[in-house]
């Protein structure tokens, strides 16, 4: 070997019935670098990191760490070997304490007499280490989800590994929190480290990672020096074809005013907003996480309990108790949790689609199962929706098409005013494309949107105006024209 | 509309596959077997078999439902108890007209199963310590009200529900499949049915989707109160007297029905036809055990043992469809 890599995987190959979903796969990593792997949902990603931390067993591939090879049959070997896995959701047990959940499993002491005091202070000390402000004797519950990663890492670290998997680390925090977490990772790599960062998130990728490797369809499609190339390339890339639009979206005059809010409060996160929305607008909300953006919407909708200020749609001042009302007045709202707030998991991609309307094929006595299957066929259609069947489980689709499902269900209700919190959060390139030529299209037919997003090029690139808020107040407006990611931020900083 | 029923029956069948080879592979087992071989096909043990548990079916397709909610629903045993005991004293110390008795014994069930809903929507206590506490209270008036002796009703009337027929049919069939017809219209015909697996599949999404999660669990909760009163008169009816003791263990036994019938414990999923097929299955088990002169005590073992089985077999074949 000429260059010795910290990891090499190569010609790695898994199948599960049916899908190949990795076929001759090589990777390398180097000490000290940040490698980024990118690619859409189902490409394969999480699968290669799974064979890493051996969750999966390849069927064919070597594995070299250190140009030794190993091997990697199980979750203790991959630990042995210097791999340590951050996985997306969180693992930590919510009521014990910090020390507690770094050295779960292997406390100091015996095993009936638990050393908590030297438990602490060897917590304590990595915690420190890693200048991470966090007191080893707190409980997980308490700390803020950007806090807790934090705490996942040093655990991972701990392990003395030489190679950390990050996957998808601020899909749920702010871009505060990010740059925090982002200290910490070039902190590791000092140390020589290597780091494998996934990541939907193009901007970061340029902030944090030295090279890329893009995953499409089970195969490595290739490797790149993040500085030598651009996001189009890597767009190209994943998807495998030129996506000639990323941002679709046709800039027409606005009509009349259909939605203003004044001096929204429910009493708790959202404090004083007031702003309005025009026909044909797309109105995005930007802020820190935490600013009250979804709680001021959830209000309007009708779902906080005390809700005070006042609602004019199409100038009319209206009474909104409940989401049924809301939808009464034409408004629709999409939730910001897929998985908490909007998805019948364990139901079928029909029923999924069809909640919202029911009165609409079931009658007195019977159901009309061909209406059912129209609309759900309907928005499968508009929504272009990549599922075997309507019958199939949503809880088996992708993040993308379960979040087409979501947005079909809510323009079956057919709303004026479509409230989308944040619309593409966890959803792979291609849909996401997708997802904005379908708001394109939705505005110039004359429906209003509001688009509550963290993602600062979709607020940029997609909307009329910006409202920004801070600790539950609007702090302002800026027109399309005057967008800026800076102007923004002034507006969001607290 | 051929085509439909067609496909309705094959995916019944499909989605029920295994609990029906199951039933058949009993029935079977029982038919060929030398000392059933003679009793257990007969008109008059199959209409046994479905006499003795239509009540099970009546908890069942209320316990099914709470399930599907994400709950549990201990007390119906208890409301058995009490609901029988009710309708047999309006009749015996009131002197009021059976069918008072039977309206009051099912009002009985319908005001616990409210009080049920009532609490579970209104605090943050689980479902399984509020019915666990309205188990006892019931189970408790029951024997305070009956000073712990049985009240004997020997009437015609009275017989009519529990032990009586329609033509040659026992009445606890007929009750059977009117309430089963009734569970399945508001399970899959109603928009309440899809309100029910909504709330039970995600209650968080359900208040997003402007469902009255608290309207839907105190429903569904009444219902079953309900079904609980109406076992109760059907078994005080067949026992000629209201009895404190009536209807032990019978939330167990329907629990055990639901989820032999693949309904997952889980909640937001789950089949009436599949709760069927599970009672069936625990009734010619119970019956063929009989027949076969098994003892008692060892009954319970065989119980359990099949329990396990069924609900293992289910879960694996889940866990192949990739369910």
């Amino acid at each position: 070997m000429s260059e010795q890599y910290l990891l090499e995987m190569k010609n790695i190959n898994k199948s599960f019935p049916g899908v190949k979903a990795l076929q001759n796969v090589d990777f390398q990593l180097k000490a000290g670098e940040v490698h980024a792997l990118l690619g859409e949902n189902g490409a394969g990603k999480s699968t290669l990191i799974k064979v890493l931390g051996g969750i999966y067993i390849a069927e064919e591939g070597e594995i070299y760490v250190e140009g030794q090879k190993v091997n990697i049959d199980g979750v203790v070997p991959a630990r042995k070997a210097g791999v340590s896995i951050v996985h997306q959701e969180l693992v930590l047990v919510p009521y014990m304490t910090v020390a507690e959940n770094i050295f779960l499993g292997r406390e100091p002491g015996k095993k009936l007499n638990i050393n908590r005091k030297k438990m602490t202070e060897d917590a304590q000390k990595l915690l420190d280490a890693y200048e991470m402000g966090i007191d080893a004797d707190t409980l997980v519950e308490k700390l803020t989800i950007a806090q807790r990663q934090m705490v996942e890492i040093v655990k991972a670290i701990s392990f003395n590994s030489k190679i950390l998997v990050l996957d998808e680390p601020t899909s749920s925090i702010s871009d505060k929190e990010v740059h925090f977490l982002f200290e910490t990772v070039r902190n590791l790599t000092k140390q020589g480290v290597g780091v494998i960062y996934i990541s939907h998130k193009m901007s970061e990728l340029q902030e944090i990672c030295d090279r890329v490797t893009v995953m499409r369809d089970g195969q490595a499609v290739g490797t790149k020096v993040v500085k030598e190339t651009t996001t189009d390339e890597l767009i190209a890339l994943m998807v495998g074809r030129e996506l000639t639009n990323y941002y679709t979206r046709d800039f027409l005059e606005p009509g009349e005013t259909i939605l203003k809010c004044e001096h929204i409060s429910d009493g708790k996160m959202a404090k004083d907003a007031s702003f309005e929305l025009k026909k044909g607008e797309i109105v995005g909300f930007a802020g820190l996480v935490g600013a009250g953006r979804s709680e001021t919407m959830k209000a309007i909708f009708g779902l906080a309990a005390h809700r005070t200020g006042d609602v004019y749609v199409k100038g009319q001042k209206v009474t909104i108790k409940s989401p049924v009302d809301a939808l009464k007045y034409g408004i629709a709202l999409v939730p910001e949790s897929r998985k908490d707030e909007g998805l019948y998991g364990v139901q079928s991609v029909q029923f999924n689609s069809t909640i919202e309307v029911l009165n609409e094929f079931i009658g007195k006595l019977r159901v009309d199962h061909a209406k059912e299957e129209k609309i759900t066929q309907k928005y499968i259609d508009m929504m272009s929706t990549k599922t075997p069947s309507q019958q199939q489980i949503i809880r088996n689709l992708s993040g993308g098409n379960q979040q087409k499902v979501m947005i079909g269900r809510w323009l079956a209700t057919n709303p004026e005013i479509l409230i989308l919190d944040e619309p593409t959060r966890g959803v792979d390139v291609g849909a996401k494309a997708e997802i904005y030529s379908i708001m394109n299209e939705l505005v110039k037919q004359g429906m209003s949107i509001i688009m509550i997003s963290s993602e600062m090029p979709e607020i940029i690139n997609m909307s009329d105006r910006v409202y920004v808020m801070a600790e539950g107040v609007v702090k302002g407006c800026i027109s399309h024209e005057e967008i800026t990611q800076e102007k923004i931020m002034q507006l969001a900083a607290i | 509309m051929l085509s439909r029923i067609k496909n309705g029956v094959l995916g019944y069948l499909k989605d029920n596959i295994g609990i029906i080879i199951a039933l058949f592979a009993m029935c079977i087992f029982l038919v060929i077997f030398p000392t059933t071989r003679t009793t257990f096909l007969t008109t008059k043990n199959v209409f046994n078999i479905l006499r003795q548990n239509a009540s099970n079916l009546f908890l069942a397709t209320g316990m099914t439902m709470v399930i599907i909610l994400g709950g549990i629903e201990l007390s119906v045993g208890s409301v058995i108890a009490l609901s029988g005991c009710v309708a047999a004293g309006c009749v015996v110390f009131l002197g009021l007209p059976e069918i008072v008795g039977f309206l009051a014994g099912i009002l009985v069930g319908a005001l616990v199963g409210m009080f049920n809903g009532f609490v579970i929507c209104k605090t943050e206590i689980p479902p399984f310590i509020v019915t666990l506490a309205s188990m006892n209270i019931a189970k408790g008036i029951a024997l305070v009200y009956t000073t712990g002796a049985p009240i004997r009703c020997m009437t015609d009337a009275f017989k009519f529900p529990g032990a009586g027929y329609v033509g040659p049919v026992p009445t606890p069939v007929i009750l059977m499949i009117i309430i089963f017809v009734i569970a399945c219209f508001i399970v899959n015909r109603t928009q309440l049915g899809r309100h029910i697996y909504a709330v039970g599949g995600n209650a968080q999404a359900a208040k997003f989707s402007g469902i009255n999660v608290s309207k839907v669990k105190f429903i569904v909760y009444t219902y079953t109160g309900v079904m609980a009163g109406i076992a109760g008169i059907v078994i005080a009816s067949r026992l000629y007297s209201g009895q404190p003791t009536a209807g032990d263990g019978a939330e167990m036994d329907a629990i055990a029905s639901v989820v032999v019938g693949g309904t997952s414990m889980s909640g937001g999923s789950g089949r009436l036809g599949g709760t069927l097929i599970g009672v069936l299955i625990i009734g010619v088990l119970n019956n063929g055990l009989n027949l076969m002169g098994v003892d008692s005590n060892w009954q319970y073992i065989v119980k359990g043992l099949v329990i396990l089985l069924a609900v293992y077999v289910d879960f694996i074949r889940n866990k192949k469809a990739g369910r």
